[in-house]
């Protein structure tokens, strides 16, 4: 596990953050512990704050109070060049006067390390990035994804125990914003260094996070293991903003739990107490008649089928107007077996992923 | 079939290959045509007076044709100080305008976009009025009996009078505040398109203010700082109306040695030799000045897009 690279890395520990503008609470009395060495993303929607949380962790916004600790050293106060955190901007930043060499240099050499020295750094940081032998190529002759690289090169070279990144793959094309996830990952395993990623892209924030901290209005909604934040959301706007789902109210009665009349079985459910029942188009299924045991069920009618390549949804209006969706992959027989548009069907939902979400903002 | 020519050769068979080519020429002569009215406008107001002076130039006193114009500039040391004094205004106007105008030019472009362009009107305010008025205005507050003067010595600050105008002084100072929108402009429009993610970068690589100005954003204003200079050094070059009110007849430059010695002494020859040379001395300053900033290019300088 330790490996040679790996850099001591040091944990954030952030308290009561709050950052104003205006009357609009950009961050709200934000408290957020990232462990040593662990790859935390900063999940939500484009004005919820957590670019200004990033920013604030760099030292280019100052937040109207609150604690952010590097290790132990307060650092709420320290100006930005004296914080030693890495940052990987979303629109690369490279300085187009000088190459790329010079580029991953300039940290070294503000740090004042000898000629050699620097030139071997800036070698192996290449080597890092995949860029063997582009130190002498000019900005402007780089591809997104090669720019990319070398502005990651330039925030690991001077060893930064934290590593701060601004949405750094919204530039790129699908493709290669795949490949550079998993790349990402690998690099980050590799130096170990403490990681606070930004992005908007919940997939991404799935692929790439040991933990996912989802923010929304200034407030942290949710931290949590990607697995846990996808399956057991805290409140509805988790639910709704980490993949798809319908949200059917339901009623509490000693003990028992029922929706439209209908009992549900929630044993699968970590909160028993919550009055939202969420339905996810990937987690119901299509039964056949005889095959309800097994599964809470909802009666509907087919209103639309939409064929989506590798899956299939299919919308359905239930029994007392709501309308869900289910997803099922496109393999042949589950083709073949798809009900028209006005047919009853039944939907199950096994009692492992029934899951209730108090209610709370949404 | 040989439908498929050479690569680059056009295919001269197939459904209206004659009138798509016919409609190529056609558009083409279509554009040439609407370029006609400038290319005569530059040959007529520059091409033909400027081919019309170099003509004058060649012929003396006695209307023969001779090199004596040019001749007589190298061997009396009086034209080589009048080329000397030109060189050196437009050189200390220039040094004025940059020490003045590159901080004001970062301070504007630091201002939000609102402010800013009400700095801008007021730069862009006195550009409006006329060169001579104010000229004059300068005239008015910089003389023996001027507001500065008067000021000054009522508030203590001198006894006599500084010669304020009249000299080398007024005509730098005049000169300067005429020549600096030329400055300012470029300068200003190249630190806008300055991305502020590189000086947080610089800052968050471990440089201080200082040093991420100097390393960063400094070279990446350059290239609208280079245009700034070169336009007010050449413009300073040719210049009249200001050095002949505010230079007092002290600071003689060519555009005044020109005047004189066509007023005085009507001598079309000598006068148009000094503008042939002094034209060429501003060509070369302009190529040496392109050769520099290709240099720089070279050298990995410029905004880069």
């Amino acid at each position: 596990m330790a490996d040679a690279n790996q850099i001591n890395a040091l944990p954030i520990t952030i308290r009561g953050l709050t950052k104003t503008y205006g009357p609009v609470f950009a961050l709200d009395h934000v408290d957020l512990d990232v462990r040593s060495g662990e790859f935390l993303t900063l999940l939500g929607p484009s004005g919820s704050g957590k670019t200004t949380l990033l920013m604030v962790l760099a030292g280019f916004t100052r937040p109207d109070h609150g604690s952010a600790l590097f290790g132990d050293d307060e650092v709420i106060r320290m100006q930005p060049h004296k914080r030693e955190v890495g940052m990987v901007f979303q629109n690369y930043a490279l300085f187009p006067h000088m190459t790329v060499a010079g580029n991953i240099g300039f940290p070294l050499k503000l740090r004042n390390v000898n000629k050699a020295t620097l030139h071997q750094r800036v070698e192996s940081a290449l080597e890092t990035v995949q860029l063997e032998g582009f130190g002498d190529r000019q900005i402007d002759q780089l591809s997104g994804g090669q720019m990319q690289r070398v502005a990651l090169a330039r925030a690991i070279v001077f060893e930064p125990r934290i590593l701060l990144m601004d949405e750094p793959l919204s530039a790129l094309d699908k493709k290669l914003r795949e490949h550079m996830q998993i790349e990402l990952r690998h690099l980050h395993e590799k130096l170990g260094m403490t990681t606070v990623y930004v992005t908007h892209d919940q997939r991404e924030a799935l692929t790439m996070s040991d933990r996912i901290a989802v923010i929304n209005d200034g407030k942290l909604m949710q931290l949590d293991s990607p697995r846990r934040i996808y399956d057991q959301p805290a409140n509805p706007f988790v639910a709704n903003f980490i993949g798809e789902s319908t949200l059917l109210p339901v009623e509490h009665s000693d003990g028992h739990v029922s929706y439209a009349g209908t009992p549900v079985n929630v044993s699968g459910s970590e909160s028993k107490d919550g009055r939202l029942l969420m339905l996810r188009p990937e987690r119901l299924v299509l039964l056949k008649p005889g095959e309800e045991a097994d599964y809470n069920t909802f009666q509907g009618v087919v209103k639309d089928v939409v064929y989506q390549g590798e899956s299939f949804l299919l919308y359905v209006t239930l029994m007392d107007g709501a309308d869900v969706a289910i997803r099922s992959v496109s393999q042949r027989g589950l083709l073949a077996a798809v009900p028209e548009v006005g047919a009853q069907v039944t939907l199950g939902l096994h009692p492992d992923e029934t899951v209730l979400i108090p209610e709370g903002e949404s | 079939m040989s439908t498929h020519s050479l690569p680059g050769t056009r295919p001269t068979t197939g459904a209206n290959a004659a009138g798509l080519r016919q409609d190529d020429v056609r558009e083409r002569m279509l554009m040439f045509g609407l370029s006609v009215p400038a290319i005569l406008l530059v040959v007529v107001i520059i091409g033909i007076p400027v081919g019309w002076l170099f003509w004058l130039s060649l012929f003396n006193d006695e209307g023969v044709l001779s090199t004596s114009n040019y001749t007589r500039m190298i061997e009396h040391k009086s034209y080589y100080r009048i080329f000397r004094t030109t060189f050196n205004v437009s050189f200390l106007t220039t040094i004025i305008c940059v020490a003045i105008g590159y901080p004001f030019a970062y301070f504007l472009a630091q201002l939000p976009q609102k402010w800013a362009n009400i700095g801008l009107i007021a730069v862009l305010l006195p550009f409006w009025t006329s060169l001579l008025v104010r000229t004059y205005a300068w005239l008015v507050i910089l003389q023996r009996k001027g507001l500065i003067n008067q000021w000054g010595i009522e508030l203590g600050l001198w006894d006599t009078p500084l010669r304020l105008v009249h000299n080398l002084n007024g005509t730098l100072i005049g000169m300067a505040h005429i020549m600096l929108p030329f400055l300012l402009l470029p300068l200003y429009g190249s630190m806008r398109t300055i991305d502020q993610d590189y000086i947080k970068a610089a800052s968050n690589l471990g440089a201080s203010p200082f040093r991420a100005f100097w390393s960063i954003y400094f070279p990446l204003s350059l290239p609208g700082l280079f245009a700034g200079i070169v336009v007010v050094f050449v413009l300073c070059l040719g210049f009249f109306v200001t050095p002949a009110v505010l230079g007092g007849g002290r600071v003689i430059m060519v555009s005044m040695k020109i005047e004189t010695i066509i007023d005085l002494f009507y001598n079309f020859g000598t006068a148009s030799a000094l503008g042939v040379v002094l034209l060429a001395l501003t060509l070369l300053v302009l190529f040496i000045s392109h050769k520099l900033l290709r240099l720089d290019r070279i050298l990995g300088g410029g905004t880069g897009t």
